[in-house]
């Protein structure tokens, strides 16, 4: 048999939830909740820790802040949103899940995500990985001058950086030019046998957002800026994401 | 992707481009002919592959229509009787668990655990490779084959791509199973 049911008490014990309510346009319909159970149906973190995205939610709508601010469950929800699309109520879980992600004191955080976010606030590059704006430039024109020699028939393939006015801005997870540079001359090759006018850029160029998984909104803005004006800069016309 | 497009949104961040992800480009290039893949080099061998929805991608920017360009681009690419899709798929696919921080969270028995249902969905097909068009995916998925001793092989769509255009090159195959390694290899 499971654990004993949980009696609740007379009043409730506080109002996360209202507060979430009141940043969410419609109040993210928390409390809407049909108890159908279509979210945690089809949640690959139902029962991770004994929780689920609808019991989480009715934590949540029942007052039991402390439980659920405790609860580890706001680092298993990956936030796909998959909740919200079968949802018959539009219930935005995934923006509850940020914002107890967000109401843990920054430094609880898990050290992992707060560290890549804190690695990208270090440079204009915004890497996680802390690849910096002359290790990004060193990487790229080194492994293009490589394979410029070794395979002819790419001998005048480009891999620009800050170019101005190219019509794409692509930008690359920090994983390749940090630990397999090799991996993005596919990449290349594909752009320079359609003839595609792309650059990367010195500042911006990482793809991967830490700050985001964080919950930690004025740092997530920051690498926003960073990367926005880094395309703008160039006077690039489309910001182009490699997945 | 999502980070960029929801912030500049959310943060209201003015801004003059557009945001687009390469999975279009790469559709409408085939489309358009600049891209001359096909798939004749796996008429024989007949690989199966299936592929992965980032969630990031589908459910939570283009939606349905970037999804089938996924699947076109990998069809004309491997041929489409080797294509076997995962169920569900296209916004209604799972998150593979690599997601939201999840990889770097330190949490690896829980993220195990979610991708459990990702790693079902990929055997179910039988396919030998599954194909991640987005980085999170790439490890998750990499590493849910890891650790049942790689039933499958995960792999990048840029590098099937190039292989099927003829130039992909030894040093560009690091996550082609043996089966691939040498297949129309760039410069033989």
């Amino acid at each position: 048999m499971g654990e004993p049911a949980i009696k609740l008490g007379g009043k409730r014990k506080s109002v996360f939830m209202d507060k979430v309510k009141e940043l969410l346009p419609e109040g993210g319909n928390l409390d809407l909740c049909l108890t159908c159970g279509a979210c945690s149906s089809g949640c690959p973190a139902t029962g991770i820790g004994g929780m689920d995205a609808r019991k989480f939610l009715r934590m949540a709508a029942l007052g039991m802040d402390e439980e659920l601010l405790k609860s580890d469950w706001a680092w298993h929800c990956t936030m796909c949103m998959r909740c919200i699309y079968v949802c018959p109520m539009k219930i935005n879980i995934p923006q509850l899940v940020f914002n107890v992600r967000g109401s843990r004191p920054r430094e609880d955080r898990p050290k992992g995500i707060l560290g890549s976010c804190d690695m990208a606030l270090r440079n204009d590059t915004c890497s996680a990985m802390g690849a910096t704006e002359e290790d990004f430039q060193f990487v790229v024109e080194d492994v293009l001058e490589e394979y410029r020699e070794a395979q002819p028939e790419f001998k005048d393939m480009q891999a620009p950086v800050n170019k101005q006015g190219a019509y794409y801005f692509l930008n690359q997870n920090s994983r390749e030019p940090v630990t397999e540079p090799d991996e993005m001359v596919p990449l290349w090759k594909i752009l320079h046998l359609v003839g595609a006018d792309w650059t990367y850029g010195t500042k911006g160029w990482a793809a991967e957002n830490y700050c985001m998984f964080m919950a930690d909104n004025e740092a997530w803005k920051h690498i926003v800026e960073v990367k926005a004006k880094a395309v703008d800069d160039l006077g690039c016309k489309v910001w182009l994401n490699t997945e | 992707m999502f980070a960029v497009r929801a912030g500049l949104q959310k943060f209201n961040i003015s801004h003059n481009f557009e945001i687009q992800s390469i999975i279009q480009l790469y559709a409408q290039w085939v489309r358009e002919g600049k891209l001359k893949v096909n798939s004749d080099w796996n008429k024989d061998l007949k690989v199966k592959f299936t592929v992965q929805d980032p969630c990031q991608l589908v459910r939570k920017t283009f939606g349905d229509p970037v999804a089938e360009d996924l699947r076109y681009v990998v069809k004309s690419v491997v041929g489409e009787e080797n294509f076997i899709d995962m169920v569900p798929n296209r916004s209604n696919n799972y998150c593979c668990g690599g997601g939201g921080g999840f990889l770097q969270a330190g949490m690896p028995e829980e993220r195990r655990k979610y991708g459990e249902m990702k790693a079902n969905q990929i055997l179910n097909t039988g396919a030998a490779y599954c194909i991640t068009p987005c980085h999170n995916c790439h490890a998750q998925v990499h590493d849910l084959s890891e650790i049942r001793h790689h039933p499958w092989q995960t792999t990048h769509l840029w590098t099937l791509i190039a292989l099927s255009l003829g130039v992909l090159g030894e040093a560009e195959r690091e996550y082609l199973g043996e089966d691939l390694k040498n297949v129309a290899m760039y410069g033989a």
